[in-house]
């Protein structure tokens, strides 16, 4: 879990601007030659005579308005947006917000009705059906909420089928899909079908199957959101591991918060297909655009209201100063561990003594630890707000100390900690992950 | 008065009639060449199955029902029902009832699966097929035999004709329905890395619906069976023949025989084709035994207090 905070504020974030698109006026996205998915301008309209929608008298009709005097269904807005290389780029609302319909006319497995599309340079909207066969099957993959395996396949040809569909020979696509199959973890599980593994791991072969075509840019529709709460989060935190190995340009759909501000670098949130704002986690949260963004970003927002007293634990071992380095060692020998805190008489915090220090000052012969000898993170205040310590906490490995203003310390945070309080949609959830 | 007036009479069976005529001046060609041609194979697998030692069939019945149904106990009951057929005397009509059962479902296979792939692509396929094939099923079968007799006169030929008409309509729905029902997200994943409408097929469509045809083609094999008993009104020899005889002799104990040995050929063939159509497609597991995976991210380096 601590990994992710490390990666939050250890990974530099691909440009630094946020853009935030008024409604209903063409988004003038700023010049960005670099930008792997250019999308401009994009509607989707669904029902018959769909172009209708962009006579004059209709403009600036809202959603519903314009089902009701035309019929027609607004699928996609006028949504622009930029996705940079190496970006995770996540797509977020709720249902009907047309960020699936998004995702999937990026690809054109929903045709879009009016607006540029291009990926990698290649203007996806003007292309053949053949040029497009080419397109998906060698620059761009999907991964999907159901999955969309063929049961009839065993997991090796399951994870090379694209491999199999742009017509690369039995052996390449053989090494290729094992070698994805490793880097998602079923090594072991090729010649079982996926009926007779669980959700969590056919979405890996999903996942597998995405990569082995090793492509540019990866689509995945809320790849996670059909797993149980404890999975997902194990997922999600491999898929972040994943993505700083593979680095691939991602454009992620969900409608789950947490996770969004988990995994993306930037994030736009969709209402009635349009795009609201498209803005980096940090800047959804403390400055949302408007009461819709506010009130997606509310649960969330705990981050704000927690503080560091909310959510420290008790340091589970304390070794106490007037220990030698014996007894020190001992105790933590006793209890399994690496390091624990050190106080003194008073419970004032010290800092942390590690196996490390006391196999040394045994060595040395030495019968005292010194204050000055301890590792020693900064501690943190109680009243902290612990959307203030997303930097601090990735900082080491060790939780942060909490002490009041005598130094006395209180107890300590584990990043998992953090996380869990910002992942709190509902009690059940706390409670299968207890 | 209250009588349905006489004018508004739409006389349909006139061109039919006229119809038909024209057909028979025009093309009795081509459906005489149909008719020898159909022959010939009727003839040459009906030879095939009695040239094959009766005990040879039996055996072959019996293991290919084994494999079927998966119990060795089918297997002997099905290869016992066979010889019971024989007891009654009537192996050889057997042989030919079976021959044009065999004729009239391969081709009702043969024309039915593409035209069910065809309703299930295109809906406007569909909305024409439908009404027509619910006509095929609800039209009493005699009607089939009319113009079957007048294309291809008496004989095996014209059963074998009404047989594969009367008997096609489950296979195409079933194979329409078949397709139809694979889920739509499968289609879509499929699309997704660059399937076009025959990688569908082959890789999608056709294997998830594997299981819907077969149960298409056992529907139709026992509709093609009740059929060529039919069928022997037209000069079709074989069980059916023997049980018109004995309906026209009131010779109960033979028309008994015979239903009968038509009944345990019915058996047999529905529970061999049924079998193939019931067997799991896809084994849940092949060899090879998996290492834990689920739990491998447990290891998180840094936090040496991780709780679960």
């Amino acid at each position: 879990m601590d990994a992710v905070g490390t990666r939050r504020s250890g990974r530099e974030r691909p440009g630094g601007t946020t853009l935030t698109v008024e409604p209903n006026t063409l988004a003038t996205s700023p010049p960005d030659g670099d930008a792997v998915v250019r999308v401009e301008g994009l509607w989707k309209v669904f029902g018959k005579n769909p172009e209708r929608v962009f006579d004059e008298e209709y403009r600036g009709l809202s959603k519903t308005e314009l089902q009701a005097r035309t019929g027609c269904v607004v699928g996609i807005r006028d949504v622009s947006f930029d996705v940079r290389p190496r970006e995770l780029f996540v797509l977020m609302g709720l249902s009907g917000s047309g960020k699936s319909t998004l995702i999937r006319t990026l690809i054109r497995l929903i045709e879009p009705t009016r607006g540029m599309l291009s990926v990698d340079g290649q203007d996806v909207a003007a292309m053949s059906t053949r040029e497009l066969l080419e397109f998906r099957r060698r620059s761009i993959s999907m991964v999907f909420q159901s999955y969309g395996l063929l049961p009839h396949y065993t997991v090796l040809q399951n994870s090379a089928y694209g491999l199999k569909l742009r017509g690369d020979d039995q052996k390449t696509r053989e090494e290729k899909a094992r070698a994805a199959l490793a880097t998602v973890g079923l090594t072991g599980w090729e010649s079982y079908y996926p009926d007779s593994l669980s959700g969590g791991m056919q979405q890996r072969v999903g996942l597998a199957r995405a990569l082995a075509t090793d492509p540019d840019i990866l689509l995945m529709d809320e790849p996670f959101s059909g797993l149980d709460p404890l999975i997902r989060r194990q997922l999600q935190d491999e898929f972040v591991d994943l993505q700083d190995q593979i680095g691939k340009t991602i454009v992620f759909v969900t409608h789950d918060l947490h996770e969004a501000l988990k995994l993306g670098d930037r994030i736009a949130i969709m209402r009635d297909g349009e795009i609201v704002q498209i803005a980096e986690p940090e800047e959804i949260l403390s400055n949302p655009h408007d009461d819709y963004v506010r009130a997606f970003t509310r649960d969330a927002s705990t981050a704000g209201v927690f503080t560091a007293r909310t959510v420290m634990d008790d340091p589970e071992v304390l070794l106490y100063r007037w220990q030698g380095p014996r007894a020190a060692l001992a105790e933590l020998v006793h209890q399994k561990r690496d390091w624990a805190f050190m106080v003194d008489k008073k419970h004032r915090y010290l800092g942390i003594c590690s196996r490390d220090l006391v196999d040394t000052l045994i060595k040395e012969g030495n019968k005292h630890i010194e204050a000055a000898d301890l590792i020693r993170p900064d501690p943190v205040d109680p009243d902290v707000l612990i959307q203030d310590l997303f930097g601090l906490v990735g900082a080491g490995s060790y939780p942060l100390p909490v002490t009041d203003a005598d130094g006395t310390l209180l107890g300590v945070i584990r990043p998992r900690s953090i996380l869990e309080a910002l992942h709190t949609p509902d009690p059940a959830e706390e409670a299968s992950d207890a | 008065m209250l009588e349905f007036p006489d004018w508004l009479r739409l006389p349909l069976a006139g061109p039919v009639d006229q119809a038909m005529a024209w057909i028979l001046t025009n093309l009795s060609g081509l459906f005489d060449w149909i008719g020898a041609v159909g022959l010939r194979i009727l003839i040459s697998v009906e030879q095939a199955l009695v040239g094959v030692p009766w005990f040879v069939l039996v055996i072959v019945v019996g293991l290919v029902a084994w494999r079927a149904i998966g119990k060795w106990t089918s297997g002997l009951g099905m290869a016992v029902l066979l010889i019971l057929v024989g007891t009654f005397g009537y192996w050889a009509e057997a042989m030919t009832t079976l021959s044009v059962v065999i004729v009239a479902v391969a081709i009702a296979v043969a024309v039915g699966i593409p035209i069910g792939i065809l309703m299930a692509w295109s809906d406007s396929v569909k909305r024409v097929l439908r009404p027509i094939l619910d006509g095929m099923q609800t039209m009493p079968s005699f009607v089939y035999l009319i113009p079957a007799l007048m294309l291809f006169g008496l004989g095996r030929v014209p059963a074998t004709f009404a047989t594969l008409i009367y008997a096609i309509p489950p296979v195409i729905r079933l194979t329409d329905v078949g397709i139809r029902e694979v889920p739509s997200a499968t289609i879509e994943a499929a699309r997704a890395f660059g399937a076009n409408r025959w990688d569908l097929l082959r890789d999608v469509q056709l294997p998830l619906a594997r299981p819907a045809i077969l149960v298409g083609i056992n529907q139709t094999t026992m509709m093609a069976l009740a059929m060529v008993v039919i069928g022997s009104m037209i000069g079709n020899r074989g069980l059916g023949m023997e049980v018109l005889l004995a309906i026209n002799r009131v010779d109960i104990g033979k028309g008994f025989e015979a239903g009968l040995a038509i009944v345990f050929l019915a058996i047999v063939i529905d529970r061999i084709s049924n079998g193939f159509a019931r067997r799991r497609t896809v084994p849940v597991v092949s060899a090879a035994a998996p290492t834990e995976t689920e739990d491998d991210a447990e290891d998180i380096p840094g936090e040496p207090e991780h709780v679960a």
